[in-house]
């Protein structure tokens, strides 16, 4: 059995086991639940297009307009038609329009003739949008990455706490463990992510809001590689945590600076979406990064270069992160008198000395 | 040539701690060999550094000669002192886990899972999450775990605790075949009466250092003191007086004594008839407790 068979195995055996965690399972579906109902949900509540009563032959201008046109005998009848709430409004022949509270809008701009308007800065965003799209990103990078982190965490305390990591150590190297955890952990992850993605934008088709589709686009697309090596990252931090400790109840005092480290960066990117000084230079701090950076991209503050710089950065902050998370991993999961300290992990000399040991041999 | 799994002059320290002192001993294959020793004698200690789990200071461990590599530990089937299974997956699902981690195919750890279940009368719990079984079939799950991979070796740390009686007696059998198809055993135990029971050869460890180790017929010849049991009809005082003999205890007409090196135990007996009938009369083998207790000092 070779390295990356063993790492499969450990990988499998955690997503079957998350697969059936009743906890996870309710939590994708509430999210699911929850983009439905926000692509979907205002289209359905806004309802068709208005229907206008037409006495006579309807001027040319309503078919362009998004309007259900109905032809009726006369104007008693159009009348009668708009008091019983059979359609919206009523157009007369004199070219009144006669509705029951309020006009329709498009109604009425479809029979008004406009001035030539023009933008010059047609991109502009929305600043509901503007507000709300940096938001998402930020609570996805930090909500996904705090539960799947914390699960990681538990899995390797569950292990520590009932022993069996004893057999697993004796059949597979330690960081084999540590591979499969961050691999199972990262797949469901990003699993989960894009299921929601994909539901979103076919929520966003069926309400027919497709330009919002290409503005998020490109932010969408440079969000995934960086939530990727972000969540690899912060795994291999949470696995670490989680081998400190031998009980389940200590996780959290021991996984404190995890969590400030996911914690702070979504803070300071909710806080300050909207300063590009501040967004600028969370796009290159590696916590901050895979939050703030798509923010930038979406916002379209960032050259093209920049997120290729900001990538390359993180991933190498991700490479040194995995080294120190595995040794702390390794120097703390075989010892088993409660609490172990970050620095005694960090020096601990076990796993190494096994290593050596088995090269020897080898 | 039988194979043997060698420690050879293992030595470790924890801090300030001598655990091991130059540790040796054989297990051979096919045989069920007691580990015993006080708690924090270094059994676990030995065991762990057996299975990789710590590195000896000095030392090392060998299975047929060479020095143990990971693919050879892989094939050890290994049950800590600490028992532990995953709580919230079923009996069979962990075994199938474990097998599969330890290399073997999909079919075969199927097989040996099933074959296992059933062995160990966990048939109708096999699906169930382990933590709902009773204590008494965690610790069949747990000896399943370590056999699930056909290994060719096996290290037990306390096996037999936990265990009620008819199932110590099933896991004897489980084990007596695995030593019949050639795998060498080692099991620890406090348990001395089970270990006398069981084991083919015996390692007495204290204080870090191995005080006795070889079969266990054999260590019981060693340590057999020359002590004689004897009960007449009558009263046995008389024995007091005869030359070379030392009385242990004496309680009517039951007598436990020892006799010098040059004295003859036959004339003792004869002795003894001369006086009347004589009920019993014969040499004393000392119980695995007494060698203990003699060696671990």
């Amino acid at each position: 059995m070779n390295t990356f068979e063993a790492v499969r195995i450990v990988a499998a055996r955690e997503i079957r086991v998350k697969l059936r965690d009743k906890a996870f399972l309710f939590s994708t579906i509430f999210f699911l639940v929850f983009a439905v109902g926000g692509t979907v949900l205002p289209a359905m509540l806004a309802g068709g297009p208005s229907t206008v009563a037409v006495t006579g032959t309807a001027p040319a201008a309503l078919s362009t307009a998004d309007l259900d046109v109905r032809v009726v005998a006369d104007e008693a009848t159009a009348r009668a038609q708009v008091r019983d709430g059979d359609v919206d409004a009523a157009l007369l022949s004199d070219g009144t329009v006669v509705a029951l509270t309020d006009a329709p809008n498009e109604l009425v701009n479809a029979l008004s003739t406009r001035p030539t308007v023009e933008l010059l800065d047609p991109s502009a965003l929305d600043p509901v949008l503007a507000y709300l799209v940096p938001l998402f990103f930020a609570l996805i990078f930090f909500f996904v990455s705090l539960t799947f982190g914390l699960q990681i965490a538990q899995s390797v305390t569950e292990e520590k706490q009932t022993r069996v990591v004893e057999i697993l150590v004796a059949a597979v190297p330690v960081r084999v463990l540590l591979a499969g955890k961050v691999l199972a952990g990262g797949a469901l992850a990003m699993g989960q992510i894009a299921l929601i993605a994909v539901v979103a934008l076919a929520g966003m088709r069926i309400a027919g809001s497709g330009d919002m589709l290409s503005l998020l686009g490109p932010a969408i697309g440079w969000f995934l590689p960086y939530f990727l090596v972000g969540f690899v990252m912060l795994a291999a931090l949470w696995a670490a945590v989680g081998a400190l400790v031998d009980r389940q109840e200590d996780i959290n005092g021991a996984s404190m600076p995890v969590q400030l480290v996911v914690m702070i960066p979504f803070f300071a990117v909710a806080m300050f979406s909207n300063d590009p000084a501040v967004m600028k230079v969370l796009s290159y701090v590696p916590f901050a990064a895979p939050a703030a950076m798509p923010v930038r991209l979406f916002q379209g503050d960032a050259a093209g270069w920049e997120p290729v710089l900001s990538l390359v950065l993180l991933a190498a902050t991700a490479v040194a992160v995995l080294f120190a998370g595995a040794r702390i991993y390794e120097g703390s999961l075989l010892r088993s008198n409660g609490r172990t300290s970050m620095a005694a992990a960090w020096r601990d000399r076990e796993a190494r000395r096994l290593a050596e040991l088995d090269a020897e041999s080898a | 040539m039988t194979k043997v799994l060698r420690l050879d002059a293992v030595s470790r320290r924890f801090g300030d701690r001598q655990v091991l002192d130059g540790v040796s001993f054989d297990v051979t294959a096919g045989r069920l060999t007691g580990f015993v020793g006080a708690n924090g004698a270094g059994k676990t200690t030995s065991m762990r550094i057996i299975m990789g789990v710590l590195a000896p200071d000095s030392g090392e461990v060998t299975w047929a000669g060479s020095r143990l590599t990971r693919d050879v530990r892989r094939r050890i089937g290994y049950m800590p002192e600490e028992r532990g299974l995953y709580p919230k997956m079923s009996v069979r699902d962990q075994l199938i886990y474990l097998g599969r981690l330890h290399g073997l195919g999909r079919d075969a750890v199927r097989r040996n899972a099933e074959e296992l279940i059933e062995w160990l009368h966990l048939g109708e719990r096999a699906g169930d999450p382990l933590e709902k079984l009773s204590l008494g079939n965690q610790q069949r799950a747990q000896i399943a775990a370590a056999l699930v991979h056909d290994p060719e070796i096996l290290v037990l740390d306390e096996p037999f605790s936990g265990l009620d009686p008819i199932a110590v007696d099933t896991v004897v059998e489980v084990l007596r075949e695995r030593t019949g198809r050639g795998v060498p055993v080692l099991f620890s135990s406090h348990q001395l009466d089970v270990v006398e029971r069981l084991c083919d050869d015996l390692v007495v460890i204290a204080g870090g250092q191995i005080r006795a180790a070889g079969a266990r017929g054999q260590l019981r010849t060693q340590h057999t003191l020359s002590r004689y049991t004897l009960t007449v009809e009558g009263d046995a005082g008389w024995l007091r007086d005869h030359p070379g003999v030392h009385l242990v205890d004496l309680d009517g007409a039951h007598a436990v004594f020892e006799l010098d090196p040059s004295a003859d135990d036959q004339q003792v007996l004869q002795a003894a008839l001369a006086r009347g009938p004589v009920r019993a009369f014969g040499p004393v083998t000392p119980s695995l407790a007494e060698i203990f207790r003699e060696v671990a000092q």
